[in-house]
């Protein structure tokens, strides 16, 4: 049997993706149709819960239970917002720029499905500010699910309403942080919120707010259609449903793929990128994105799921592998994490503004062949600094994860470095 | 209460704090800089990291923020954990990572909470090897320094001039290692506020300018408590000395008056003090010639002989000198010739306040409270020019409402939550005025209209509360609409305040707002109001009940005195000069005064008075509140004290009063209204353990060599009769009664942030009460409503209503002598509505003769949107337009020329 790609089934490589004519005779805006007329919102809500839909912005929130915390009923604050986190700024991950561009109605879909399920009237897609190619489509669908009825007043004759709006980052990583991402709608500073309270009850200007990823978002008109047991029978995995994996790096075809949550780091490497290009072998490889711990050759048997990776000692995070060859320096690589988790900083708290300001600097030295043997536990101890809890956010959390399993995994090549007082990857 | 546990102690706290909070108040030393107790938590700085275990069995515990973490029954932290301790000494050491060496050359060395706290975390030695990040700073304007390299990106500052006071023009910009904090380019700070970013900065990023012109170390300043001299709230500050001349002033707290903050020019308006116009040595003017200065002991020779041969004595006393010189010289001259000192229609006003807050039953409210306000009615005062603090303490007021409807899950300490929730909701706050305020855009309606336009409103919303309050006839629909607003708002509040007062000229209006506040008192509610009034001690000069300056004319002219003595008191600024010119027809005039000013420059004997630096004395503020200032230096020279001079040749006092609490004495037993006034601070005997508390701190340098230029042998520190305070550093160096507290300074904390350590709960009064003693309380009883409203506003043809305008820089007598405050004043105009202006053919900036009975001025025009037709706003006291105009009469205007057009 084929395996089904519900998420990308529409979306054709180099094709322009379906408009509102095409994507509603593959079955689109059935789910909508189905759940505003026939369907109470909590049991959408219900339906995603028994999905176990997990959030794939990273965190791996399970998504109905986000939803079940926001205020229903009479006496519950309105409006209430939905925003889809549309904010792909993580380095190498690229799975919902491919959602975007190649079937907008989907995400379309799946707002008007989640907004209905919190009762939202107002929801946002919080976009990349690049991603201009995928603005331009959204456009399209949203301008095209307006004239169908699809959005604004009394949809489809449900009485539910819903006005969508596109919101274009400024263009900062820490905008895609979800409670930086209110600010940013609000027109504040990006800086992250403290949580408590957490957005579903005082989000958006106050009110309560749901943040979902893109990835998530798709998910819903599936969940809604085919129930929570289709869903789960998607995976390989005790967490139901399909994944998209990306991989980058000198792999021989690096590309995002949708396939089933659980695939095996393997798999995707060796099947679906091809393995290592000619003359390169692995040498390790952050598994979702810029901000997760480095794993190693000896875990391409862990399964691409956010209990197995988490397990391996790392995060599943956006499910983008980045690989790290034999020929390149892996200090090289992480001051190059480094440097743009210290440029995107918000400067709110101290330990990540200063943290990685000192963090930088040490790589720095340690790769221009002016480091110190101390430097390197200097940079142990800073990223023991940067831990969850220690921080405002987990900007910096995320940005110590690939140091601190660098200094674990390549200890010996940071010393070369500070023995040989220059790069070994560089020419002399 | 709940029990904490700090390091396995047991601690009993009040419920509802976070783990900072609670742990400052139980004298724990632990470091922070986002956290302030007025700006309250938003975790940004991570310095206040503790380890936190589950319950008696955890041993490894993770690290939270103790300002983020609530202090809730059972919570159990260690401070002294060593991974606590080393993650708060790497905080400080990020912290370090740009901020620059250069402490010995930074004007907060020696009282930077950054120095404390590193300090405290043990950091000391530098592991970064990298570039700092530096800046450009800016030009902020002549009250704050700005020096952004040594900024630790702790957000007070923002967060205080923004989130707090309201200003828009200070903000954080880029982000990572490098925000800055600034204008979008050089340029004055807009807010009045702006000088407290000198204090709420942990470190020399915003500094003092004004001290900077003559700088001193804190430890190297002579201090004292003292009271605020620039408006009638009286709030409380901190001035500092060196040399004999006045350096700053600084906060001093006190939760019933002014918290944390005080106002720029309360902040910069002290320069007078040093100014060259001070009086220095006595002078005696034979008629018509030069002044020629005399010793002390000559001048109050020539005074004794005066006062034994004349034929009665007119004392003119002062608003803005103590009640101890406004009593001796009422003394000197009698209760019936004694006189207030102020215009005519100014004690009409202050004497018409102290009537509603004695007979009526609704409560003075403490300016300390008034943020807690939760519906505020302001009738017709510009707050924010006239008594500036009350328009940071309305800011504070309009989120009580919000605040309120938020809370449940959200903690009041979390700032970020609570501010997350509020959003831009407003509680109700209700503002009528004449012309645009400051507050009108935080306000739910803002009204203009004219003076008895005002009242009418506030009649008619006390007839709303009540139906016994006289309504107002024939008003309009707009009007009722809004009053019913008002009404509405204020009867729903847990804390309702009606705020009017002296400014508007309008006795209308006082009385609407008493009417108003009375009705809410009547109805049940716990009605607050706070009537403001122009100078420090214009409450207590009302509540002496001197005679109207009339009073004064008329005897000179008719022949009764002779002698007229006018106690610090530039009357030129408060009536026509054809009616002050009558005065000096008087054999003799003697003026005490400490500036050089219009009246001194016509008196025929001249007194050097002490300024307030320089005195002891006791102020009742707009409250009705007594607080006594102390002498930060001694007077210098033959300057004294006014009392002292005016007891000197007064034969019943000058032996009775050898101290200041002689004449306090006298007063309240002369004076039943002032019974406790002499309890506002203890007496010049008190003593701790035997000793003076020492005005200089234990470090003060230089004591043998200040004046070695002139005797290497070491001065007597000078002696000081009137207080328990010495000029000295020896003495008591501890923790005195509040109304004692000469400087915040304990071991280890060297900044203003000391304070936290004189308090028994962080943010709540000081230690044994915060300084003052009420002389007023409300009647318990059925109030006499005012029942005449006035009539609507109608306009004459061809003459315009005088409404006075305000400006907090430039309307107020002495601050203007300081640099910073002078460049800061507007230059005289006068402000038109453009229909009117159209109607004169003028434009802005068109000159136009004014028509008042003190003669014709030409003023250019200022256009405000939204000034009532027939009414035209006069900026008082403006430097230029001093005692011209008395407000509520009707003048013509003529147009000279028309003007550039624009501006």
């Amino acid at each position: 049997m084929e395996m089904e790609t519900p998420l990308t089934m529409n979306i054709r490589p180099g094709r322009r993706p379906p408009d509102i004519a095409a994507y509603e005779k593959n079955g689109g805006y059935r789910a909508v149709r189905k759940a505003l007329k026939g369907m109470a919102p909590a049991e959408v809500t219900g339906a995603v819960k028994d999905a176990g839909l997990k959030g794939r912005g990273g965190a791996g929130f399970d998504a109905g239970q986000k939803w079940s915390f926001v205020p229903m009923g009479e006496d519950a604050p309105h409006p209430k917002y939905l925003v889809v986190n549309a904010d792909e700024m993580e380095p190498g991950a690229f799975k919902d720029r491919l959602l975007l561009e190649g079937d907008p109605h989907q995400l379309v879909e799946g707002a008007i499905l989640a907004a209905y399920a919190v009762q939202a009237e107002v929801a946002f897609v919080f976009l990349r500010w690049e991603y201009r190619l995928a603005a331009r489509q959204l456009k399209q669908a949203v301008a095209e699910a307006y004239s169908r009825g699809l959005l604004g007043r009394n949809i489809i004759g449900s009485g539910f309403s819903l006005d969508l709006y596109l919101h274009i980052s400024g263009g900062r990583y820490i905008c895609g942080e979800e409670t930086g991402l209110l600010n940013a709608i609000e027109g504040k500073r990006a800086n992250p919120r403290s949580k408590p309270p957490y957005p579903q009850t005082s989000g958006l200007w106050g009110k309560p707010t749901v943040v979902n990823n893109v990835e998530t978002i798709c998910n819903i008109p599936h969940i809604v259609n085919n129930g929570a047991g289709w869903f789960k029978g998607l995976s390989r995995s005790a967490e139901g449903g399909t994944k998209i994996y990306g991989a980058s790096g000198r792999v021989r075809s690096p590309g995002a793929w949708e396939l089933p949550m659980g695939t095996t780091l393997k798999e995707v490497l060796e099947e679906h990128a091809g393995g290592m290009q000619e003359g390169y072998s692995l040498r390790g490889l952050l598994p979702g994105g810029a901000s997760t711990d480095f794993l190693t050759p000896a875990h391409l048997d862990v399964k691409m799921d956010f209990g197995s990776v988490e397990a391996a000692g790392s995060r599943l995070g956006t499910g983008t592998i980045i690989v790290l060859d034999d020929r390149s320096c892996p200090v090289g690589m992480v001051l190059n994490l480094e440097r743009f988790f210290a440029r995107e900083s918000c400067g709110w708290c101290t330990p990540c503004w200063g943290g990685l300001q000192f963090i930088v600097q040490l790589l720095g030295d340690i790769e221009a062949g002016r480091g110190r043997m101390e430097d390197i536990d200097m940079l142990a101890s800073l990223a023991g600094m940067l831990a969850p809890g220690h921080t405002y956010c987990a900007l910096a959390p995320g940005a110590a994860e690939p140091l601190a399993s660098a200094l674990r995994f390549f200890r010996e090549d940071f010393e070369r470095h500070v023995h040989q007082k220059r790069c070994p990857w560089k020419h002399a | 209460m709940v029990r904490i546990f700090v390091d396995n102690k047991q601690h009993e706290i009040e419920a509802g704090q976070n783990l900072l909070a609670a742990c400052l108040s139980l004298g724990f030393d632990l470091p922070y800089f986002c956290w302030h107790p007025a700006l309250h938590s938003v975790g940004a700085c991570r310095q206040c990291a503790v380890k936190q275990f589950r319950d008696e069995h955890d041993t490894r515990g993770r690290i939270v923020m103790a300002c983020m973490t609530p202090a809730g029954e059972g919570v159990r932290i260690s401070i002294d954990d060593p991974e606590a301790r080393a993650f708060r000494a790497g905080v400080i050491e990020l912290m370090m990572l740009n901020h620059p060496h250069d402490c010995p050359v930074c004007d907060e060395g020696g009282e930077c909470h950054l120095q404390d706290m590193t300090v405290m975390t043990g950091h000391s030695r530098r592991r970064y090897r990298g570039k700092k990040r530096t800046f450009h700073n800016q030009d902020l304007g002549p009250f704050v320094n700005h020096e952004m390299n040594r900024c630790i990106q702790c957000y007070r500052c923002v967060r205080f001039y923004r989130d707090y006071a309201g200003g828009s023009d200070l903000g954080a910009f880029s982000l990572r290692s490098q925000v800055y904090f600034g204008r979008h380019e050089s340029g004055v700070l807009e807010s009045e506020f702006s000088g407290n970013l000198a204090e709420v900065c942990p470190t020399g990023v915003f500094t003092d300018k004004s001290l900077k012109r003559h700088y001193t170390r804190k430890w190297d300043m002579q201090t004292a408590p003292s009271v605020c001299m620039h408006c009638a709230l009286g709030c409380n500050i901190i001035p500092g000395s060196r040399y004999g001349s006045l350096r700053r002033i600084s906060n001093r707290f006190n939760g019933q008056v002014n918290g944390y903050f005080l106002c720029d020019r309360g902040r910069f308006g002290y320069e007078f003090v040093n100014s060259a116009r001070r009086l220095r040595r006595p002078l005696l003017r034979k008629a018509g010639g030069a002044p020629a200065p005399v010793s002390a002991a000559a001048a109050l020779r020539r005074l004794r002989g005066i006062i034994a041969g004349c034929r009665g004595i007119v004392g003119i006393g002062s608003p803005r000198a103590s009640l101890e010189a406004n009593y001796a010289l009422r003394r000197l001259a009698g209760p019936d010739r004694f006189v207030s000192g102020v215009s005519d229609g100014g004690q009409r006003l202050a004497r018409l306040a102290v009537r509603i807050l004695q007979t009526g039953p609704a409560r003075s409210v403490p300016p300390g409270d008034i943020h807690k306000s939760d519906a505020v009615l302001v009738l017709g005062e510009d707050v924010t020019n006239f008594a500036p603090m009350l328009d940071l303490a309305l800011r504070q007021s309009v989120r009580q409402r919000p605040l309120r409807d938020a809370a449940g899950a959200i903690p009041p300490w979390d700032d970020t939550a609570s501010r997350g929730a509020v959003q831009q909701r407003r509680g109700p706050l209700f503002i009528a005025t004449p012309a645009a305020a400051r507050l009108d855009a935080i306000a739910t309606a803002a009204w203009r209209a004219a003076p008895a336009e005002i009242a009418r409103l506030g009649f008619m919303v006390a007839s709303l509360l009540d139906q016994d309050a006289p309504a107002a006839a024939g008003q309009g629909a707009e009007e009722r609409t809004l009053a019913a607003a008002i009404a509405n708002a204020l009867e729903e509040a847990e804390r309702p305040l009606v705020i009017s007062g002296a400014g508007l000229g309008s006795e209308a209006v006082l009385e609407a707002a008493a009417n108003v506040a009375w009705a809410l008192a009547e109805s049940g509610r716990p009605a607050g109001l706070c009537l403001t009034l122009p100078e420090a001690n214009s409450m207590g000069a009302a509540l002496m009940e001197g005679g109207p300056l009339s009073l004064a004319v008329e005897a000179v002219e008719s022949g009764e005195a002779d002698t007229v003595v006018i106690l610090e008191n530039d009357l030129y600024r408060r009536a026509e000069p054809s009616i002050v010119n009558r005065l000096f027809k008087a054999r003799h005039v003697i003026a005490i005064d400490s500036l050089d000013n219009s009246t001194t420059e016509r008196a025929s004997v001249v007194l050097p008075a002490a300024t307030f630096a320089e005195s002891d004395g006791t102020l009742v503020n707009s409250e009705g509140r007594a607080q006594r200032y102390f002498k930060v230096m001694p007077p210098l020279g033959d300057v004294m004290e006014s009392w002292r001079w005016l007891a000197g040749i007064t034969p019943a006092a000058e032996a009775a009063w050898q101290t200041i609490d002689d004449v306090i004495g006298d007063l309240e037993k002369e004076l039943p209204v002032f019974t406790g006034a002499g309890l506002a601070a203890p007496g010049a005997d008190f003593r701790i353990g035997g000793q003076k508390v020492a005005r200089q701190a234990r470090s003060y340098s230089g004591r043998t060599a200040m004046s070695a230029n002139l005797s290497v042998n070491e001065p007597q520190s000078p002696a000081d009769r009137d207080s328990p305070l010495a000029f000295s550093m020896e003495g008591f160096q501890g923790q005195p009664p509040p109304p004692l507290i000469p400087r915040y300074w304990e071991p280890g904390w060297n900044s203003a942030q000391a304070l936290n350590k004189f308090q028994e709960e962080v943010g709540g009064p000081l230690r044994g009460g915060d300084p003052g003693k009420r002389l007023i309380e409300p009647a318990r009883r059925r109030p006499h409503y005012f029942q005449q409203a006035p009539g609507p506003f109608s306009r004459s043809a061809g003459r315009w209503l005088l409404v006075p305008l305000y400006h907090i820089f430039g309307s107020e007598e002495l601050s203007v002598f300081s640099p910073g405050i002078r460049q800061l004043a507007p230059s005289p105009y006068l402000a038109l509505s453009p229909s009117d202006a159209a109607g004169l053919n003028i434009t802005a900036g068109g000159l136009v003769e004014l028509q008042t009975p003190a003669g014709f001025i030409r003023l250019p025009v200022r256009l405000i949107d939204a000034l009532p037709a027939g009414v035209a706003g006069v900026p008082v006291c403006l430097p230029g337009l001093e005692g011209i105009v008395s407000p509520g009469i009707f003048a013509g205007i003529n147009a000279v020329s028309e003007g550039a057009g624009g501006a």
